[in-house]
Order: C-alpha cells, then structure tokens, then sequence
C-alpha cells in the first residue's frame, strides 16, 4: 500500500496556495468595502466628468 | 498566439469602452456598469468607458476620506482594492500584456519602423514612486482649507486620461474649451512624450509610471497564472532574452515583477520547451509542447 500511495503523490503537480490565500484576502477586501457601500460612492463619481482627472479642471 | 493577444487586447479594449452613443449625447456613459473595475488603465471619463477606473477611483476615494469619516462613510477604497487584488492573485501582470487599453496603443506604436531603445531598468521604479506617492499618500495628506485632497495622479500625470478623456472631451464639448491651461498643457506634454517614446521603446509608460501596473507588479511571485522555467531543461542560450518586450531576462528571473506574460519567450523564442503557463502549479499543454515531468516542475 505505501509504495502506491508515494507514487501518486508523485504524479501529482505540486499545487501553489499563495495564490489562493491572496485571492482569498482581497476577496475579503472586496466584499468588507462592498458592506459598507462603497460602490454606490465610487459609482457616483464614475459617472461625472472628473474634470481634474482629465487636466481641465 | 501573438495574434490570439492581439485579438483579447482589441476585445477587452471594446469591452471596457463599448458605451458608443457619446457621439448623440456628448457626455460620458452614466449607466449601471460603471460600478464595475476595469481591469487596465482606463480614465472613466473616457465618453466610451463602461467601468471605472481602479487607480482613478482609489485617489477620489481617498482624497475625500476626511469628509467621508466625518460622515462616518469609511470609505478607505476597500471595494476597488480588493477588486484590483483580486484581479492581481488570478493573473499579476498578465493584464497588462492582454487587458490593458493604454498597453495596447503603446504596442501598436512600437511596430512603427525606427530605430528601438533600450529602457534602464532604474527606471522601472519609477512606477512604485508614483502608486505610493501620487495615488495614496498626496491625496491622502496634501489637503486645502476644507479637508479636501486631490487626486494627484490622474491631475497632473496621467496620458491615458488625457488621450481617452481630455482630449475627447474637448473636442465633444466646447464650452470645455476656455478652462484649458497650464495644467491641461503640462498633462499633454506627458502623453506626447510617452506616445512618442513608445515609438522608440517597448511599452514605456507601463515600465516607468504606470501604478496600476505597479500594483500588479506585487503579485509576481503568487499569482495564480504564470510562466514557469524548468532549469532542468534551459540551456541558458538567452533568446527568451531578446524578444521579449519588457526586457526581462526570464531563465535569470522568471518571477521578475516586469513579466506581463505575453508568452513571447514560450511561444516564439524558448526552443528545448524549458517555459510553460502553469496555473496554481499546474503547466498548461499548449500545441506542440510536450509538458516536463512533475518532478522537474518540483
């Protein structure tokens, strides 16, 4: 039994969790600024010109 | 596989402009989807922009935050940032090389036949000075009267905003026309010679001065989706070297925080299948690549 399972720990790829762990944090981030409703602010500045953004105003 | 790039890039380009009716209303888009990140540097001001701006939202953000908190709004820009490093652990960089607008003008200049430069790799940090500075701490601390900050970046920096948003703009509504000063001039000497250098050098805006890429840059080493070299099998004959367009030199460093993962050096240079696209660990199995064994990945 043990020989066949080192063989297929060998087979497979190592697997990378630093992505997951970050994508997991900021996923976290995301929905922490989403509960306080951070959206509607951003999406109203969104839709107005920002006339300093574009270097009239 | 450049062409299938050059096709995403075009797509994602419409994709985050595809609001086409600003030629009738003269104005940008104001609809619901502007609540959604855009994944490249792309002004929201643009007429055609259907998403907002993560770099340009994160400024607004912040420079009102002393009003917000007053208001006890704690609007720190959580939602964009987390949406950005969301977007960053998935793909890193590769957003530059496949997503970003301002990176697509900038390749398209550079296939204009002229002599080509070399870019000092110093410079690259130039873009770490920017995010840090301009997008985070001078909106943050540089504040008038009233407790209201600026967005630095976007006012006294930014081409793409110029080239998207001020420039159409102004053509769309004259009215626009008389507030044009010194500010507007400064911001379009940058966009000229950006675009102008872009000509003679790969890609120049997003290596010295793009935060946005900037930000990107920090997940080099733990983004889900990246090359990866099997030392076993380079040779160390350096042609990924020379095409690619960022100037990293992938068997020497092939987490480098430059790597927009165009597949240049995979695709078109590497000869002995020493680079894979791997997820999470996992190589991808392109045509006419064999994949190395697990161990040598390990």
């Amino acid at each position: 039994m043990t020989p066949r399972t080192s063989t297929r720990k060998q087979n497979k790829w190592p697997i990378r969790k630093a992505p997951l762990a970050v994508i997991s944090f900021f996923l976290l981030l995301w929905l922490a600024g989403n509960a306080t409703g951070e959206p509607a602010r951003v999406l109203e500045q969104a839709i107005r010109v920002c006339l300093s953004c574009i270097g009239i105003g | 596989m450049e062409t299938v790039r050059k096709w995403v890039q075009l797509f994602m380009g419409f994709l985050m402009n595809g609001s086409w009716s600003f030629p009738f209303t003269r104005s940008i888009y104001q609809g619901p989807l502007k609540v959604i990140c855009a994944p490249g540097l792309n002004c929201y001001s643009c007429p055609a922009a259907t998403t907002y701006c993560p770099m340009g939202s994160i400024q607004q953000l912040l420079s009102g935050l002393r009003f917000a908190l007053e208001n006890s709004q704690f609007y720190f820009g959580l939602s964009v940032v987390g949406a950005i490093g969301v977007l960053g652990g998935l793909f890193g960089r590769m957003i530059c090389g496949w997503a970003c607008p301002f990176g697509f003008i900038q390749e398209l200049l550079y296939k204009i036949p002229s002599k080509k430069f070399r870019i000092p790799r110093i410079l690259s940090y130039g873009k770490f000075m920017f995010l840090i500075m301009f997008v985070i701490v001078l909106p943050l601390v540089v504040v008038d009267d009233f407790g209201a900050g600026q967005p630095w970046y976007c006012k006294f920096v930014c081409p793409a905003g110029t080239l998207e948003a001020g420039i159409p703009m102004l053509l769309m509504q004259p009215n626009l026309r008389a507030t044009v000063g010194l500010l507007f001039f400064n911001k379009f000497v940058i966009m000229i010679t950006f675009l102008g250098w872009s000509v003679f050098s790969s890609r120049p805006f997003c290596r010295t001065a793009c935060p946005l890429g900037a930000f990107y840059a920090l997940f080099s080493k733990v983004r889900l989706i990246k090359l990866h070299l099997d030392e076993a099998k380079c040779t160390n004959c350096k042609a990924c070297h020379l095409v690619c367009p960022m100037e990293v030199k992938f068997n020497e460093s092939p987490d480098d925080y430059e790597c927009i993962s165009c597949l240049a050096c995979m695709n078109k240079a590497c000869k002995f299948d020493a680079i894979t696209l791997e997820i999470g660990g996992i190589p991808l199995e392109t045509p006419g690549k064999r994949l190395p064994s697990p161990s040598k990945i390990a």
